[in-house]
């Protein structure tokens, strides 16, 4: 077997799937176990299984309603779940088009050449799991265990992860960290010794005055928050909203800050010099639980909001109007770290500004401020110790990043590019539900590492771009089709929460869970994998703490209590070490300038945009998560392209005209693979283009997604690195306006 | 008994979770819905206001559909519900054409379709789909004729406003502003 590819094209997913499969399921009762007749009326309610949403990262438990034929009839929230609260967003009311969806994976696909032409073809999961075992192990043999990786975004990935493990190897990452939130977790670790977490420790629920910096909640359908949003907004708490664009959050605060982009820093010192200038901090709480105010004190002397307004365009009277609001509110205030933060390169020194603020008003650890948040004391399945790699991503990058809590998708992707001095480039991914060609900025640096594998495995349910570049394509089954692990999340109350299959995996898809133990078995590794099948596993796991699998099929979700009444551990000024060198929360970081960084954040100023370009601005759109849902039909029937918004003086600058259809060219000439439509509206500024991320798909094969609208991912080409941790600052890339073509791309 | 609808507009997202629920609660074909989301910015930036309306049939007391229906298919239900019979209908489209909000339209099987207020719900005593599932609970459905409905009380101490007041058609569905 060779698996050697030199050239590695992309080949579109053909329709290979096992076609003659697939409308063999309706007719098989999967809740029954009995095949019922062809002519079983369908549409009529027969039964509710438990799950857990897998549309986004959030996570809400749920009740699948499944019809009398077995099919799946909708998906509804689950009441005592803290992430849903009964009620599930519309990417979780449309999770049924998940599964539903016609172009699905089928079966499972191993790369071939015919004839000179590289092509998949159909292969069976014994084939597969031995083509992936075997190639495995070669590149253990030849290079080390450690020169594998798995990138993963899904549930799914917790197993592959354990496959790795067992192999040798933790190079684990998740776009998630360096492409989004850490450097948030950065910024408040250095700050508090603790992250913020997922979901976010807000106490938004009880809070007085929210102040969000970029995040568009509402637009950004994170369940939980957006409840809250309007649970504290109807009690009178008010919103500060800092955003260049007119968010659908900023057109319900009693503030919205049109700021110019990129300076957001300036206005975070320059709240903090009127917060102390005027004797609005919480005087107890910084004299009991900080560490060198005087310091801070001292730094952000001279930055006044009059300093500010040339800088943001915020006019000093709103700097001080809004931080005495903030101050009114304290403690039950929030200076909400955001979540996707990698904009500027440096971001985790904004996020200590927000992190500082935060402490300076006596926020952490209080009511209506951030809550300390518990999870359930969880242990897996017993399994023989993992062996202890002897290398780690993080030898690529010497005196590098060395904040980094997690590993870096980013880094692993850079140090797969062999380099004369890098004794570890990776030669073998596993990619788990997770689209790298839309995730991952500067796709040409991605395509580079990709065409210097030995091996790449992608599992995922969808022929998403990253399935084009793969050896060996495993379809896994949707959320609604699979059990995965307990959802053990930390929250104001410590919860469990069971995802069972609802129907049988249509086509020939299979759980992750049973892949990874698979090619497990077919390495020797079996034995990592001590269970027989994943209900065994979860059942001996719940009932370590209480439960069992079977009170968990009835239940969904189940509540406990917590173990300390310590909610809000400085509600009083209780006594409380934190885990930082002092001991104190950390205005003047030691960790940091233990390690040559900055100890207190330093405005920077930013590349701005040339002359007829403006700067790339990306977001969410409520019924859609990244590129994953691009093909849904339930979703895509709600938003089935994005469009670029352009203030009405640049339309009329260049003519443009709305639903005009254009490219976009970055400042790197590259342009976007596809045309997006024009959106002219008031609401964004002069100097900046908006664009929900996650259209503009190449792959034929995502029948509804292809050509759709453009991808923000295209046009990424330019990266800011947070020399703390790593993170891929994208928001400092500039786009003009394109009436022609790029050149022909191959995908 | 009179059957209404109230839409807080200053929480509402626009996130279409109401328009996909309907959607899979009703079996709605894709590619048709029978509630919507309208937004309406005004003013010049950064001077802006942004209305965000969840949108569908008003359930009129005074429906032209009714009216105008050739064959009585478009009828009152109990509560004022305005449904559509299917088996009555033959499709002549007066009622689409009659409805000041576009409420109407013509599914693939041939019979007009809108809002039923999710009436199979309603009658079980559970709020519509739509209702049920919104994030931020901008919606609440009751009887106007209760005046401790929550539906009664929202109107009682909020302003509202209803859509098109002027073509006289009396919807059931406000817009708490």
């Amino acid at each position: 077997m060779s698996i050697n590819m030199n050239r590695r094209d992309f080949i579109k997913v053909a329709g290979m799937g096992a076609g003659s499969l697939a409308f063999a399921t309706p007719l098989f009762d999967f809740t029954k176990g009995e095949v019922l007749a062809p002519d079983a009326v369908p549409g009529m309610y027969a039964k509710k299984t438990p799950t857990y949403c897998e549309i986004c990262f959030w996570k809400c438990a749920g009740w699948v309603h499944t019809n009398q034929d077995g099919t799946i009839w909708k998906v509804t929230g689950h009441d005592d779940d803290p992430h849903s609260n009964g009620r599930l967003c519309p990417r979780g009311t449309g999770g049924v088009g998940m599964y539903n969806d016609e172009d699905r994976l089928k079966t499972p696909l191993i790369r071939t050449e015919v004839g000179g032409i590289q092509t998949f073809r159909e292969a069976s999961w014994d084939e597969a799991f031995t083509y992936i075992a075997e190639g495995l192990k070669k590149v253990g043999e030849e290079h080390g265990p450690e020169c594998t990786a798995l990138f993963s975004h899904g549930s799914g990935g917790k197993y592959f992860g354990d496959l790795l493990k067992a192999f040798g190897s933790n190079n684990i990452t998740a776009p998630s960290y360096a492409q989004c939130r850490g450097p948030r977790e950065v910024g408040f670790f250095a700050t508090y010794g603790e992250g913020v977490g997922s979901p976010e420790r807000v106490d938004i629920r009880d809070t007085r005055c929210l102040v969000l910096i970029g995040s568009h909640f509402g637009e950004n359908m994170h369940n939980g928050p957006v409840q809250e949003i309007a649970q504290a907004t109807a009690k009178g708490a008010s919103i500060i909203t800092v955003d260049p664009r007119f968010s659908t959050i900023a057109s319900k605060s009693k503030f919205w800050l049109p700021i110019k982009p990129a300076t957001d820093m300036a206005l975070l010192l320059a709240w903090m010099h009127v917060i102390i200038n005027e004797g609005l901090y919480d005087e107890d709480y910084v004299e009991k639980y900080t560490y060198g105010f005087e310091d801070l004190k001292a730094h952000v002397a001279q930055m006044t909001p009059e300093w500010a307004y040339g800088l943001t365009t915020i006019k000093p009277e709103t700097i001080r109007e809004t931080a005495r609001e903030m101050a009114n509110a304290s403690p039950r205030v929030i200076i909400h770290p955001g979540r996707h933060v990698t904009w500027y390169g440096d971001d985790t020194q904004r996020l200590r500004a927000v992190a500082i603020l935060n402490a300076l008003l006596g926020s952490w650890g209080r009511r209506g401020g951030y809550y300390n948040p518990e999870k359930v004391s969880f242990k897996s399945y017993p399994h023989p110790p993992f062996p202890k790699p002897t290398r780690s991503w993080k030898d690529a990058f010497p005196g590098k990043y060395k904040l980094a809590g997690l590993s870096l998708a980013s880094g692993i992707c850079d140090a797969t590019i062999p380099t004369v001095e890098r004794d570890c480039s990776f030669k073998a991914w596993i990619v788990n539900g997770t689209n790298l060609i839309h995730t991952l900025p500067n796709q040409a640096n991605t395509l580079k590492a990709i065409q210097a594998l030995d091996l790449m495995v992608v599992v995922d349910t969808m022929p998403m771009e990253i399935t084009g570049y793969a050896d060996v394509i495993l379809p896994e089954c949707t959320y609604l089709e699979r059990y995965d692990n307990i959802r053990v999340s930390p929250h104001r109350e410590p919860t469990l929460a069971l995802r069972m299959p609802a129907a049988k995996p249509k086509y020939n898809t299979k759980p992750a869970w049973w892949m990874a133990k698979g090619i497990a078995e077919k390495m020797g590794l079996g034995h990592f994998f001590p269970w027989n099948d994943i209900e065994e596993k979860l059942d001996w796991e719940l009932k370590q703490v209480g439960s069992s699998l079977e009170e968990m099929k009835r239940l969904g979700v189940k509540k406990l209590d917590r173990s300390y009444d310590d909610l809000y551990p400085m509600e009083n000024l209780e006594d409380f070490e934190f885990n930082t060198n002092t001991g104190k929360i950390e205005l003047y970081s030691t960790a940091m300038e233990d390690e040559g960084y900055d100890p207190l954040p330093k405005y920077k100023a930013h590349e701005e945009p040339p002359e007829g370009y403006y700067r790339l601005i990306y977001g969410r759109a409520p019924m859609h998560t990244f590129s994953r849902t691009a093909n849904n039909p339930n979703l895509t029937d709600l938003m089935d392209e994005n469009s670029v918004w352009v203030n009405p003086k640049v339309a009329k600058a260049w003519d443009l005209k709305n639903n005009q259809y254009l490219w976009l060219e970055n400042q790197d000439g590259v342009v976007s693979k596809t045309q997006i439509k024009v959106r002219i509206t008031e609401r964004i500024r002069f100097d900046s283009v908006y664009m929900v991320h996650g259209f503009g798909h190449t792959n034929k094969k995502l029948t509804r997604a292809h050509g759709r609208g453009a991808s923000d991912a295209d046009l990424i080409t330019k990266v800011h690195i947070d020399p703390e941790m790593g993170g891929t600052g994208m928001r400092g890339n500039f786009v003009t306006f394109r009436f022609e073509a790029g050149e022909e791309v191959s995908s | 008994m009179r059957y209404a609808m109230a839409i807080d507009t200053l929480k509402c997202v626009g996130c279409n979770d109401c328009v996909v629920a309907c959607q899979t609660e009703n079996n709605v074909p894709i590619g048709h819905c029978r509630d919507w989301i309208v937004e309406k910015t005004t003013g010049t930036y950064p001077d802006l206001q942004l209305e965000i309306r969840s949108e569908r049939c008003n359930h009129c007391a005074n429906a032209p559909c009714v009216r105008t229906c050739p064959t009585e298919a478009s009828h009152y239900a109990e509560g004022g519900i305005v449904l559509v019979e299917e088996s009555e209908c033959i499709g002549c489209k007066a009622c689409i054409t009659s409805c000041p909000y576009d409420a109407r339209f013509i599914h693939p099987e041939g019979y007009v379709d809108k809002c039923t207020f999710c009436i199979h719900r309603v009658e079980k005593g559970q709020d519509p789909a739509c209702v049920s599932v919104c994030p931020t609970h901008c919606m609440v459905f009751g009887d106007l004729d209760d005046p401790n409905s929550d539906i009664s009380r929202a109107m009682a101490t909020r302003k509202w406003k209803s859509l098109i007041p002027e073509a006289g058609t009396d919807p059931k569905v406000f817009y708490l502003i």
